[in-house]
């Protein structure tokens, strides 16, 4: 029988979990994850990763289509599905074993099944681990950290069957391409996937209950995003809820209420993609002082719950939902147990936020509207793609790079960018929010030519009126 | 490990210079602040302290030498017992022994403390002294502060000591969020006036009046410390002598309405000050041994006219230097005086600005200030105290009458100027003063 006593038991490990257990180790700690599913959770097995790897098949069969824009001929340019979605899967699968590989490195202790809190003995904490097997063994630790991360939010008259309506997690692994697809939801998640079936030839139909897609973003992004979608062939409809979806055989009629209008829309295939919540349950949270707000784990600064020595990350915790935040968490969490001196909470302003939708979307700080709420005075610089050398070559022209300052004191509050490999780019401005440059710096800096960078360095100049290339 | 001795740059502009004389020799022991040897530029000779310890393996360039470059290696320094290298070592990691030049006998001073109660200017080093390469200093001077550059953007706008702000960031780095925690807190503003901070007498049981003030601890900014060190080296070292003249000076604020008027169009406007500068200068020329300076083995006779003259800034007292002031007009000067006492109190002035100079003139007048002696601001020979021009009564053939006296102070290095000597300067200078037309001349 494997050690049942650590310093430290992480439940769940998704890029919060694991990235937070492997930090507990290199400090020293013994530590132990658990995971009900999938080492790595839904990022790397249903989320982030195949996604990405389905875009990328995507990306380039849209550029199989369009050879001949670049002198190029490609006959019968065609797709497997069934490939498309094994090539994700394959991915997906090789991070995953990354992942055991890590634990392994690390001299973390796996544990298969679902944890739960189960009181106290003796001063440590007491966690149970019940296996598909329903055999539960009992673990204690010093401290706790609650890693169990979210799952698509199911809507009453909305919710997903897996088989008409979907959520992620079957958009994933489409068998075919719907011939139509209606998608409820604008947020990342819907928008990638819309992106995804529309580049494969699905008529894709978009329903955002707010007044643009992409409400995250910055105004001008949504609507420069709207656009793109549109010319695509999407079709978006904002300030819309779908109201009931009537299910036949082998298709899904909608009833859409938009405007005070009502019109109906029959569909192949739905995906709902209306938000997530969070795993709280079967967590033993019940009789602790862990309190559950809408079902997020409402926690301070350092991930503490209030419940002695248990803490918790990620997504569960709420928003923004991304990897590189729960990381981050966790890591900040696990120095807070270690007692590290001079730890800095995580600013969500300086949390980037990326969509792999095409054209691409990333953003980090203040959208220009917030800033002004904020009582900011603010200098806005915009650069758009087809005044770069390097986007024009690649044949992207099509983007637009916008910087906000504050105009008292040159701090950059926010950059929002739409357009090729902006996703790649953002964390320029994410270093110089992080390192807290001003314009003079930023100005300073050399980008290097021909590059998509150098758009960000003209957009940091035109807020300044001092652009280049416009 | 054997580590180079570098020739030393003395002023920024500064390119080669002599290697005037060796204090040390070959496989002697040296302790960090012992001089090593002596510079010579054009304008004058500083002294060369070691800032490491350790023996003299190798002197690589021999006294006398002519035109040695700044930053070549002029000396080998090893630890005792290791052997000798035949070359210099590689030159990156050379610098870290560089010399740095003697604070006591390096060339003109900038800065002036400002000595209370009867106390008088007196001279102190730039605190950013050794200008071109930077020297790690043992245990002081100014150290760098890390601060990220928004923090440092902020503080400048809100007028925030970084000094005094300590950082939550990575290393200890001043973040926005330390900048604004100090703004919130009210702590951190600009370095408060020493006196200010000084603890008052200790309220007694007899005056319970008083609330009882808590002492606290305010630290030596870089500034203080050089003002101290110079002026306490100033006064032990340089035997003063004090010369005390009455100036009537009717005539020259006559002669100062009338330039005034005339220079109202061009919107110049020449200050007691600015005359008394200019009446400096001349006689200055008539009497060069004044505008000298004092080496262990020679008297240098300045070639030019410089007048540092003290302005009062937050930070301390500093000089900026009216050049040649012998060959300009008083409106010239009071220009010149105007933008750069403006420059000083901003921390604006280059180096060059402030440093050097053959002379000092210190006017305490505007605060009233009837007569005072002044410290002299070495290798300078003499520092003039201005006092306050006052209606006197004084007797002029007998009968007594009111006149404008203005009392000024001649504080002279004894080394060089003799009683007699700075008696006729002031003499000259009484001409001038007096008869303001003779500046004309």
């Amino acid at each position: 029988m494997a050690d049942t006593s650590f310093d430290l038991i992480v439940i769940g490990t998704g890029p919060g979990g694991y990235v937070a257990a492997i930090r507990a180790s290199q400090l020293g700690m013994k530590t132990a994850v658990v995971e009900r599913d999938h080492l790595g959770g839904i990022c790397l097995n249903w989320g982030c990763i195949p996604t990405k790897a389905l875009l990328r098949s995507a990306e380039v069969f849209h550029l199989m289509k369009h050879a001949d824009a670049y002198g190029l001929s490609a006959k019968e340019v065609g797709f497997d599905p069934k490939k498309v979605v094994e090539r994700s899967r394959k991915v997906a699968g090789q991070l995953n074993a990354g992942v055991k590989h890590l634990m392994r490195k690390n001299k973390i202790t796996v544990f298969d099944g679902a944890g739960r809190l189960d009181g106290v003995a003796g001063g440590l904490r007491k966690v149970a681990v019940t296996d598909k097997d329903k055999k539960t063994t009992g673990l204690t630790a010093k401290n706790v950290i609650l890693a169990t991360g979210a799952r698509a939010r199911q809507l009453p008259g909305l919710e997903s069957d897996g088989k008409l309506v979907w959520t992620y997690k079957e958009a994933m692994v489409p068998p075919s391409i719907p011939k139509s697809l209606l998608v409820i939801g604008s947020g990342a998640i819907g928008i990638e996937f819309a992106s995804f079936f529309r580049t494969f030839g699905s008529e894709v139909t978009v329903v955002e209950v707010l007044d643009r897609v992409l409400p995250v973003e910055d105004e001008e992004i949504s609507a420069f995003a709207r656009k793109a979608f549109e010319k695509q062939g999407m079709k978006i409809l904002t300030g819309a809820t779908v109201k009931s979806l009537k299910k036949a055989a082998d298709s899904v009629t909608a009833t859409i209420e938009s405007g005070g209008k009502t019109q109906e829309l029959t569909v192949e295939r739905v995906i709902s993609a209306v938000g997530i919540v969070g795993n709280v349950e079967n967590l033993g949270l019940e009789g602790t002082k862990v309190k559950v707000d809408r079902t997020h784990v409402v926690i301070d600064q350092w991930g503490f719950t209030g419940e002695p020595n248990v803490y918790a990350i990620g997504d569960l915790c709420g928003p923004p939902w991304l990897a590189h935040k729960a990381s981050h968490e966790g890591v900040i969490a696990v120095e807070h147990i270690a007692g590290l001196k001079g730890l800095h909470p995580l600013d969500a302003t300086k949390v980037p936020g990326c969509t792999y939708c095409q054209p691409q979307v990333a953003s980090v700080g203040f959208t220009e509207k917030a800033a002004k709420e904020k009582g900011y005075q603010v200098k806005v610089g915009r650069f758009p793609f087809i005044g770069n050398g390097k986007a024009i070559a690649l044949g992207e022209a099509d983007g637009l790079v916008k910087t906000v300052f504050d105009a008292k004191t040159g701090e950059l509050l926010g950059a929002h960018m739409i357009g090729a490999e902006v996703t790649e780019l953002i964390q320029g401005y994410t270093i110089a929010r992080t390192a807290e440059s001003t314009e003079a710096e930023l100005m300073h800096t050399v980008f290097p030519h021909p590059t998509l960078s150098e758009m960000m360095h003209e957009a940091v100049l035109a807020a300044y009126g001092r652009v280049i290339h416009i | 490990m054997a580590i180079n001795i570098l020739m030393p740059a003395l002023s920024p502009t500064m390119t080669e210079g002599k290697l005037a004389k060796w204090h040390v020799k070959e496989g002697d022991k040296i302790t960090s602040g012992q001089v090593l040897c002596e510079i010579e530029t054009d304008k004058a000779t500083m002294e060369v302290e070691a800032v490491d310890e350790g023996v003299i393996g190798k002197i690589l360039v021999a006294e006398g030498t002519e035109a040695v470059q700044v930053n070549a290696p002029i000396a080998i320094l090893v630890e005792e017992g290791e052997a000798v290298p035949a070359a210099p070592a590689a030159p990156a990691p050379a610098a870290k022994p560089a010399p740095q030049p003697a604070a006591p006998s390096s060339s003109p001073s900038p800065l002036v403390g400002e000595g209370r109660g009867g106390g008088a200017p007196a001279p102190a080093a730039v605190p950013a002294a050794p200008p071109t390469p930077t020297l790690p200093h043992k245990g002081g001077g100014s150290e760098r502060i890390f601060a990220s550059p928004l923090a440092k953007r902020i503080a400048a706008d809100a007028g925030i000591d970084l000094a005094k702000v300590s950082g939550s960031g990575p290393h200890g780095r001043i973040v926005k969020a330390d900048v604004e925690a100090a703004r919130s807190a009210g702590t951190a503003k600009p370095a408060p006036k020493p006196s200010a901070a000084a603890p008052g007498p200790a309220p007694t049981a007899a005056q319970p009046v008083y609330p009882t003030g808590e002492s606290r601890k305010v630290p030596h900014n870089s500034i203080r410390k050089v003002i101290a060190k110079r002026l306490t080296e100033a006064k032990q070292q340089i035997p003063h002598i004090y010369l005390t003249v009455d100036y009537e000076i009717d005539a020259l604020l006559a002669a100062r309405q009338a330039i005034n008027a005339v220079g109202e169009k061009s919107k110049i406007k020449v200050s007691v000050n600015d005359m008394v500068i200019k009446a400096c200068a001349q006689a200055l020329r008539d009497h060069p041994e004044v505008n000298a300076a004092w080496t262990d083995t020679d008297m240098i006779l300045n070639g030019t006219v410089d007048i540092s003259v003290a302005v009062a800034t937050d930070r301390g007292l500093i000089t900026p230097i009216v050049r040649n002031a012998d060959l300009k007009g008083v409106g010239r000067i009071a220009t010149e005086m105007k933008d750069l006492a403006a420059r000083a109190r901003d921390g604006k002035l280059k180096l060059e600005e402030f440093q050097g100079g053959g002379f000092t003139i210190s006017n305490m007048g505007m605060y009233g200030i009837k007569d005072f002696a002044a410290v002299i601001n070495p290798p300078q020979a003499c520092i003039l105290a201005v006092g306050a021009g006052e209606q006197r009564v004084v007797v002029r053939e007998g009968q007594m009458v009111i006149r404008t006296i203005m009392s000024c102070t001649l504080s002279a290095d004894h080394r060089i100027v003799d009683g007699s000597v700075g008696a006729q300067f002031l003499q000259t200078l009484k001409g001038y003063i007096e008869q303001p037309a003779a500046m004309l001349l």
